[in-house]
């Protein structure tokens, strides 16, 4: 099978200061990888470099297009990695209001990536963007408020129906709990889970939080100060880690 | 019955014939010459050339003349001529360390070399109403001294010599004319003072006065403020070698601001920089302040989201002649776009209305 | 009466090969809004330069030069313009439609059909019409040259479920040749349906430096959504001089008492209308000498 994603021996560094370097991986359709680590490990730099928004000093990430088959995506021209992100991928922010329109209401937030790939049809893409506020938990008469009326936990739903409403292969996550209190953190981590297997994604989430990557992720890789330390299947990782940081790293949070 | 408006034509003439009359005001007031003008309204008639890009002072003064005072209106007349005129060739780049200075003040030190020289400056004037002035302009003579001959250095020079300032890179590039070439983004710093050295004075000030207050402070000294004559030369091609063709007087102003630097490179100050056709001292130093708060990128420092180092908003805003004739042009008739309007609310009322009412049929 | 102080039609020949450039480019990439180095014209900008420097680099002293403005050739800014032109070019100027070679117009497109030999030169305030989604130009130029344009979609979204119908009732956005998305300047969305026309449309606007073009039968699509499309609206009456009821129309209030009366906007068709003995609720046989 080809995988979806080759990452091959991505580096970035800033002046003197290494982001992250020596990355390369796989992922096949249909699997989760979870990045975690401390802050400043080189997750998030890691996360930009892959999703288009930083360019690596070096390293290939080569997607697998439906059209082309397998494309760098690092050396692909700016209008193809843009319609890129606006089709088979999504990036769902740490912060919702990164990833929203906060002046537009929930249904055009939602119907923006319909509009954006040719739909024409109001109906259609109203009931659409109701059709995932349900499956997001929002109930149907909030379609036309904006999401400064919401709360966090809803702007960050919504956030993630408006990342999914166009079926992308690929989801990019950058600490998707993050911000957020314990209880609307377990409600969001039900929900994403319930997406995950309902839709088959596939998806690289970046998290300090281990109690995520054990609920969302098949595979794990643990990254410090830029490095890849360890990577297994997420159990494995998780009850039986190797490296010194990974033991320490599981042995300083709760189980869940 | 109703007959649609006619006669705009006739309208418009008369309008201007009695614009005229007014700018004549009472004619048993002797009427202003333009010599009286560039004499004696001589700030007026310079921000009239540095703002219409011109250096004419007879020109700025009629322009002045024939706007009743109205100082931007005078600077399009200025500008509109201009385009009108052809281009014969460019100058060198002017010399202002040869400058024959009437004023020159540095705020970085007590004393520097050529002197600090106040010259014709209102800065210590207690600004209280001559009435003499109503009664009798009449002045006696300045006291006067023999000039300097020797050139006068520039105190930015200084701080250079020990590397305490940054050099600024020189180039032999042709500068690009903001007056020939459509603007486009991003812009170099040439283009960018270009752009700021006919730019409105009251919004460069304004910008630059927010810098001040903390909207992207760049802690600006006023290295070194210049202001006199400095020779125009041309080089010609028959000739073989540059003639003065004559000179000009320009205010310039250099700050020297926070320094940067880091774990690398030594702390340096970083400079702003502003000249200004004639003597314009409020708009030159606004201006160095503006270059400087702009240079964020090129220096390493944070976009803090203030308008005076946004680029594209300070470059197309800065030009009062674009910014009147659009700001005014919303008083032309626009009745087909309000009726589209008219028509468009009417139905959207109508629209509400009507579900009001089924809804309270409904209940 | 030319004035001789200035060359012919006030641009010295260099800038209207300049802009004689841009126009072409324009009609080479249709609704691509093209950068030129517009001049400092002796009217305001704002006012229509962009337009004048357009029909400056197309007329020749043959031509036939009308000018109108809200439709009508009598409106103050039309009248300058056209004296304008007069004094520079010492070209023929007419009032009626047919007769003129190109016309320069602010905010309407004729009644009557254009036809192939004629040249329409509308006055643009602002070119982009991502503009007010999108303030900067670094931005707007790559969401054309990428052709993002969902959020323009975004935006009659909006309208839709905030109004109930798609709140733009001017400078509607046009689709041009199913590529780029165009301004077609503060025309009424009435008029936007006669833009496929055999007329060459030229656009120009002075002080934000661009200038487009539509070449002859160009499909425009005015962009809308299947379920709500595209309305050419107007009010709904006939006009009162020539009882046109398909003439985009003015309203005219008439007295304190709520009295109004509808009148075409423009002026020269409703003045051909009467003259061919149409005549509306408030019209008489013989107004036309009475006003003449």
């Amino acid at each position: 099978m080809t995988p979806l994603l080759e990452v091959r021996d991505i580096r970035k560094t800033y002046g003197s200061f290494v982001g992250c370097t020596d990355v390369s991986f796989d992922l096949y359709p249909g699997e989760v990888m979870g990045i975690v680590g401390e802050s400043g490990s080189g997750k998030s730099t890691l996360l930009n470099c892959l999703a288009g928004h930083l360019e690596p000093d070096q390293g290939q990430v080569v997607f697998d297009t439906l059209a082309d088959g397998p494309v760098d995506t690092v050396t692909m021209s700016e209008p193809e990695r843009r319609m890129l992100s606006r089709t088979d991928w999504a990036f769902v922010h740490q912060h919702a209001r990164d990833g929203l329109r906060m002046s537009v209401s929930a249904g055009g937030n939602i119907g923006e990536r319909l509009m954006a790939v040719g739909d024409r049809h109001y109906g259609n893409i109203r009931d659409r963007a109701i059709d995932w506020l349900g499956r997001v938990e929002i109930k149907e008469d909030r379609v036309d408020d904006r999401p400064t009326a919401f709360s966090g936990g809803m702007q960050q739903r919504l956030q993630i129906a408006r990342n999914l409403v166009t079926g992308p292969r690929l989801v990019f996550m950058d600490e998707p709990t993050g911000g957020l209190d314990v209880s609307v953190q377990a409600r969001l981590l039900d929900l994403l889970r319930g997406l995950v297997r309902e839709m088959g994604l596939s998806a690289i989430i970046v998290t300090h939080d281990l109690a995520v990557v054990r609920l969302l992720a098949d595979r794990l890789m643990v990254m410090k100060d830029g490095h890849v330390v360890e990577t297994g299947l997420t159990d494995q990782v998780l009850d039986d880690p190797q490296h010194a940081y990974t033991q320490l790293l599981v042995s300083s949070v709760l189980q869940v | 019955m109703y007959v649609a408006v006619k006669g705009g034509e006739r309208a418009i003439d008369n309008a201007h014939a009695w614009l005229a009359e007014e700018r004549r005001g009472d004619t048993s007031v002797a009427e202003l010459s333009t010599d009286q003008i560039r004499e004696q309204l001589s700030l007026a008639v310079n921000r009239v050339m540095a703002e219409g890009s011109l250096y004419d002072p007879d020109l700025a003064a009629l322009a002045i003349k024939q706007s009743r005072g109205d100082l931007i209106e005078a600077i399009f007349l200025i500008r509109a001529y201009r385009t009108t005129l052809p281009r014969f060739g460019a100058s060198l780049p002017v010399e202002t360390a040869d400058m024959a200075c009437d004023r020159r003040i540095s705020a970085t030190f007590k004393d520097v070399p050529g002197g600090q020289v106040l010259g014709p400056t209102f800065d210590y004037t207690h600004r209280l109403l001559d009435f003499k002035l109503a009664a009798d302009g009449e002045v006696a003579p300045a006291a006067t001294s023999e000039p300097r001959t020797e050139p006068t250095p520039h105190v930015t020079g200084f701080l250079g010599q020990d590397g305490l300032i940054q050099d600024e890179t020189p180039s032999d590039e042709t500068p690009r004319d903001i007056t020939r070439e459509p603007m486009s983004y991003p812009a170099d710093r040439a283009t960018r003072l270009q752009n700021l050295t006919r730019g409105d004075e009251g919004f460069i000030l304004s910008l630059a006065y927010s810098t001040q207050r903390g909207y992207a402070r760049n802690h600006a000294f006023v290295g070194e403020l210049r202001i006199g004559k400095v020779a125009v030369e041309m080089e010609i091609p028959e000739l073989g070698f540059a003639i003065e063709i004559g000179e000009m007087e320009l205010t310039e102003c250099e700050t020297v601001n926070q320094f940067a630097g880091s774990k690398t490179e030594p702390p340096q100050f970083t400079r702003g920089y502003g000249l200004v056709m004639g003597q314009t001292e409020r708009k030159a130093i606004a201006m160095a302040l503006v270059d400087r708060a702009l240079r964020w990128k090129e220096l390493g420092e944070d976009f803090l989201g203030a308008a005076a180092q946004d680029e594209e908003f300070v470059l197309s805003h800065s030009d009062n002649i674009q910014a009147t004739g659009f700001l005014e042009h919303i008083k032309l008739p626009h009745y087909v776009d309000f009726q589209a309007e008219l028509e468009l609310v009417r139905k959207l009322r109508a629209e509400a209305e009507q579900n009001v009412a089924t809804k309270e049929a409904a209940e | 009466m030319s004035d001789q102080n200035y060359n012919f039609a006030y641009l010295d020949e260099q800038t209207k090969r300049m802009i004689r450039r841009a126009i072409l480019k324009g009609l080479a990439i249709p609704g691509y809004q093209v950068p030129f180095a517009s001049r400092e014209m002796p009217m305001p900008y704002g006012w229509g330069t962009g337009g004048v420097q357009v029909s400056a680099a197309t007329l020749t002293p043959d031509d036939t030069f009308k000018v109108i403005d809200q439709g009508a050739d009598d409106t103050t800014n039309a009248v300058s313009i056209r004296k304008f032109f007069e004094r520079t070019a010492n070209v023929a100027t007419t009032e009626e439609t047919a007769k003129a070679d190109v016309i320069q117009t602010r905010h309407r497109i004729p009644e009557a059909e254009l036809r192939e030999d004629q040249i329409l030169v509308y006055q643009v305030p602002i070119p982009e019409p991502l503009r007010f989604l999108e303030p900067r130009e670094t931005e707007t130029r790559k969401m054309h040259a990428l052709e993002e344009y969902g959020l323009m979609h975004v935006k009659l979204y909006e309208d839709i479920s905030q109004h109930g119908a798609i709140a733009t009732s001017y400078a509607y956005p046009v689709k041009v040749e199913g590529r780029y998305v165009m301004d077609p300047s503060p025309i009424p969305k009435f008029d936007n349906p006669k833009m496929d026309m055999p007329a060459i449309q030229l656009f120009g606007a002075g002080r934000e430096q661009r200038i487009y073009a539509v070449p002859p039968y160009t499909k425009i699509v005015s962009l809308d959504f299947e379920d709500y499309p595209f309305e050419a609206t107007k009010a709904e009456h006939a006009c009162d001089l020539c009882g046109s009821t398909h003439s985009y129309l003015d309203e005219v209030i008439l007295d304190d008492q709520g009295n109004r009366m509808f009148v075409c906007s423009d002026t020269d068709y409703c003045r051909s209308r009467r003259a061919a003995g149409h005549v509306g609720r408030l019209g008489t046989e013989n107004e036309l000498e009475a006003s003449a």
